[in-house]
């Protein structure tokens, strides 16, 4: 299931609703919504990566929270490009192979002892930072939160992040230059 | 888990992804449209961590997370290396979750 959906947060949804009895259909359902988001990374990714059909397919694959937000964290379409793919396949050996090592370990450790379900979040605000210190991007990212705490009790898991994207609208009537200054925009006209 | 399931969730996972390649592939967009996209890994990451650190399903939270995260976040703005960042929050938040007994 690792290797072939390779979505962690739709993988744990599609688990947990199995487990509680759900329906194939209402596995599926909430699971598409949490990977719906990653159509939305493909759109900014797709102006990083460029490259040949083949390349780009399999890139689509690896399109992840991590590898966006790594590739964003760089200042030059070339280092973006390297950081995309490496961090792509590192992720894409370790998580397969520490889900492997999870199914085989089982209970023996409880993630939350160690704090380790703060550690996603943690490292995230990490990649992210280099955005925030543009006044357009912390903007977004701060209104992206909000919609995204608004939403959380209202709508099925999955929902307030997909909605969050209303944020880049922030980028409408900007102008060019205070966009052009974020990380990740460096090469773009 | 059906391996029904597991098919039919990778293929539409995939298709999640490839869309935004295919609508875009190598164009070159208007720059309002630029200047969208250039938001979108501060919004949604901003969203994934506020929807990571606050909420347990649908309920909203406030937790040991919220501590470990706003250290974390403390260390983010500083240029800690993130490593560092990532192993502070857990470590603040398993010290708080202990202290604090389970929360």
């Amino acid at each position: 299931m690792s290797l072939l959906v390779f979505t962690g947060a739709s993988q744990f949804s599609a688990v947990a609703v199995v487990a509680d009895g759900g329906s194939t259909g209402a596995a599926l359902g909430s699971a598409m919504l949490l990977a719906a988001r990653n159509g939305v990374y493909g759109l900014a990714m797709s102006r990083v990566i460029g490259g040949s059909l083949p390349a780009r397919l399999v890139a689509a694959h690896l399109v992840l929270d991590e590898t966006t937000a790594m590739a964003t964290a760089q200042d030059a379409r070339r280092t973006q490009r390297a950081a995309f793919w490496i961090t792509g396949a590192a992720i894409f050996g370790f998580w397969n192979v520490a889900t492997l090592l999870g199914a085989l370990a089982g209970d023996a450790i409880d993630p939350q002892t160690l704090g380790l379900d703060a550690a996603f979040p943690a490292g995230f605000v990490a990649m992210v930072a280099p955005q925030l210190r543009h006044r357009i991007g912390l903007a977004a990212g701060v209104l992206g939160a909000l919609i995204c705490l608004a939403l959380i009790p209202f709508t099925p898991v999955g929902v307030p992040i997909l909605c969050s994207s209303a944020a880049v609208l922030l980028g409408v009537p900007s102008r060019q230059q205070a966009t052009a200054e974020l990380p990740g925009t460096a090469g773009v006209p | 888990m059906s391996w029904t399931l597991v098919l039919l969730l990778a293929a539409g996972a995939y298709l999640c992804k490839l869309t935004g390649f295919v609508l875009v592939g190598g164009r070159r967009l208007p720059p309002v449209v630029e200047r969208c996209l250039a938001l979108v890994p501060a919004a949604l990451i901003m969203a994934l961590v506020a929807n990571d650190t606050f909420s347990r399903g649908q309920d909203l939270v406030l937790d040991a997370r919220a501590v470990g995260v706003g250290v974390a976040a403390v260390a983010a703005w500083r240029r800690a290396p993130i490593i560092v960042v990532l192993v502070l929050g857990a470590a603040v938040t398993a010290v708080v979750r202990r202290v604090a007994g389970g929360a």
